[in-house]
């Protein structure tokens, strides 16, 4: 009885911080019954999800939820079966990942994907490829025009590398720099093309305490660079220090939204994280 | 750090002092040398040219192109069917030739660019043999079959620049090779030359970071076949004629060499690649029969001893072996 009364309490402190949010906060990423099949498995249903402007979210949920399938969805790697992904009022299913990242959505990958026989500096350049667009004539000619540009992205590449703390390993190239340092290039490049979305599939995974301590105060003070970030996690203690917002995801489908310590007490959870009570269901 | 900075900038100073070096080598050498030589010299550009052109699509990108010659071809025999039977004078013919290598390119390419690694390489094979079955078969009677095409003229502007003679051809072949490597220098160090440098490093991640994979895999092939297109052309001219045998498919195999021996996306590395294909037999003309067991025998010591090529990228080349791998994880 205790147990239906404190769930009951948390549904409507939900409610009201919901609104509250969406009161003072444009929804900038919204997913509406977002569907991705591979062959008979459904691996996202109907799955809804908000981001809201100027806030951390966070997607979390046991191995195998969904959750990188979710944000392959949003970035266009996976194409939905069905649903929307509605990114500041457009939707963005059947773009390709280069036009989106365009829009303004940029990503960083579970297992770091980065352009590893290239020097961190031009890992960061690349970054901006979608945000410049001399061609391949002028390219060649060398034009005014793109050497003033070519300049550009090398000080925009420069002033990020100094941001993410690598400034050092400018010239090294990026397999050959530390892990966790690998991490940050990651989020680098994709802070280079100037995102009002960030989307990051787990970045504290493979980093010790200090590096994640480190990633805290970092996705902190990028939220003053009006920047919006959604974040895959397992690790708890990430999770509930920075995120305004929780949405849990087990088996394809939403269990469980809301503020951080309404989530982390929320008995469907519980039992998604640590499996059912045997006791309890007899 | 200011040490290094000064070693960086005499480092730089020497390599400028000896690409000069090299210029000025270049412009004197037909008046130490014989006829013979100098001929040798030109077909070393037009393995250059050839190399280059292959550089982009197998080096700068990582795609794997086993019938580049077919492009050659193409642009080999539009120059020789245009200038035999219309009489369209060559230099007219040279951007021409370029044009349809590189529109080919495009027509062929674009429904199989999706292709990782040894499938794109196999389609590719199969483009260059088709390519050279055609002409064989002599289409609408125009290609000539097995005899080729006869009588092409020499490239001239008027009657003041008429490129007749080798030392002629020589300075022109070097004047296109030299054109060319300014270019493709200037792409290397532009965002089109790094975004094919990333879309060899990782696919989806250079997808994520906003590069349209296709357009750039596209514009190497169309970009590369250009070029050899350009190749046909000079090579065509030079001959006087052209016939399907010269388009076989050991001579992709051989550009294919030129790219790993001198070291993938290096433009010095592909220089030295071209010099050991071409030159290399002159200089043993006693083993000729043994040239394919050397060159066979020399590619398996690159890939035990240094498979990032003889002069590898600064920044660091890649691997032919790790490139191989990655493709065949992703084909899974």
């Amino acid at each position: 009885m205790a147990k239906d009364n404190n769930s009951m309490e948390t549904m409507i402190r939900t409610k009201q911080a919901n609104e509250e949010i969406n009161k003072i906060n444009k929804v900038v990423l919204q997913t509406d019954k977002l569907t991705k099949k591979f062959g008979g498995l459904t691996a996202v249903n109907n799955f809804d999800l908000k981001v809201s402007q100027g806030q951390i979210s966070s997607l979390i949920g046991p191995n195998g939820a969904g959750k990188t399938t979710v944000f392959n969805v949003v970035t266009g790697i996976y194409k939905a079966d069905g649903g929307k992904v509605v990114f500041k009022g457009e939707d963005l299913v059947g773009k390709k990942p280069h036009q989106i990242i365009k829009k303004g959505i940029a990503r960083t990958f579970q297992n770091i994907r980065l352009f590893s026989n290239m020097t961190c500096l031009e890992n960061v350049m690349a970054g901006q490829h979608c945000r410049s667009n001399e061609g391949t004539w002028t390219s060649i000619l060398q034009t005014p025009g793109q050497k003033k540009e070519e300049l550009e992205i090398k000080k925009n590449a420069e002033d990020r590398l100094k941001q993410v703390g690598l400034w050092k390993y400018r010239d090294e190239l990026a397999k050959n720099i530390a892990y966790g340092n690998q991490r940050m290039l990651e989020i680098g490049r994709a802070l280079a093309s100037n995102p009002d979305l960030l989307i990051l599939d787990e970045p504290s995974s493979g980093l010790n305490d200090k590096e994640s301590e480190d990633l805290i105060i970092f996705l902190k003070f990028l939220l003053k660079e009006d920047l919006t970030i959604l974040l895959i996690e397992h690790d708890m203690n990430v999770v509930m220090g920075i995120s305004h917002w929780v949405t849990v995801m087990d088996e394809g489908k939403k269990i469980a939204e809301g503020l951080p310590e309404d989530v982390y007490s929320n008995p469907q959870v519980i039992e998604a994280y640590l499996g059912k009570d045997e006791e309890e269901e007899e | 750090m200011k040490l290094n900075k000064n070693i960086t900038e005499k480092n730089s100073i020497f390599k400028n002092w000896m690409v000069i070096l090299a210029a000025i080598l270049f412009i004197i050498l037909p008046f130490i040398i014989n006829a013979y030589w100098v001929d040798v010299l030109f077909f070393f550009g037009i393995y250059a040219l050839l190399g280059l052109s292959l550089n982009i699509v197998l080096g700068e990108v990582g795609l794997f192109d086993l019938g580049h010659i077919g492009f050659m071809a193409i642009g080999a025999y539009t120059t020789a069917i245009l200038n035999a039977t219309f009489g369209i004078p060559i230099i007219i013919l040279l951007p021409v030739s370029a044009i349809a290598a590189g529109a080919f390119a495009w027509l062929v390419c674009s429904p199989i660019i999706h292709l990782r690694g040894d499938y794109l390489c196999i389609v590719t094979i199969g483009m260059g043999e088709i390519v050279r079955l055609t002409l064989n078969n002599n289409p609408f009677g125009i290609t000539g079959g097995p005899n080729g095409v006869f009588g092409i003229d020499f490239p001239s502007l008027g009657s003041i620049f008429v490129v007749d003679n080798s030392t002629k051809f020589y300075y022109f072949i070097w004047l296109i090779v030299g054109l060319t490597i300014i270019g493709l220098v200037n792409l290397q160090r532009s965002r089109i030359g790094r975004a094919w440098n990333c879309i060899r490093e990782d696919e989806i991640a250079a997808e994520a970071t906003g590069i349209d994979v296709r357009y750039y895999k596209l514009l190497a092939f169309v970009l590369g076949a250009g070029l050899a297109g350009v190749a046909g052309n000079v090579y065509a001219t030079k001959l006087m004629m052209v016939s399907p045998e010269s388009f076989n498919f050991m001579e992709s195999c051989m550009l294919f060499c030129i790219v790993l021996i001198g070291g993938m996306g290096s433009i010095p590395g592909v220089l030295i690649g071209a010099a050991a294909i071409s030159l290399f037999p002159e200089f043993f003309r006693t083993f000729a029969q043994y040239r394919m067991l050397i060159f066979g025998a020399a590619m398996v010591a690159m890939m035990v001893f240094k498979p990032g090529g003889i002069w590898p990228r600064k920044r660091g080349a890649v691997k032919f072996k790790s490139l191989l791998m990655k493709a065949g994880d992703e084909n899974g």
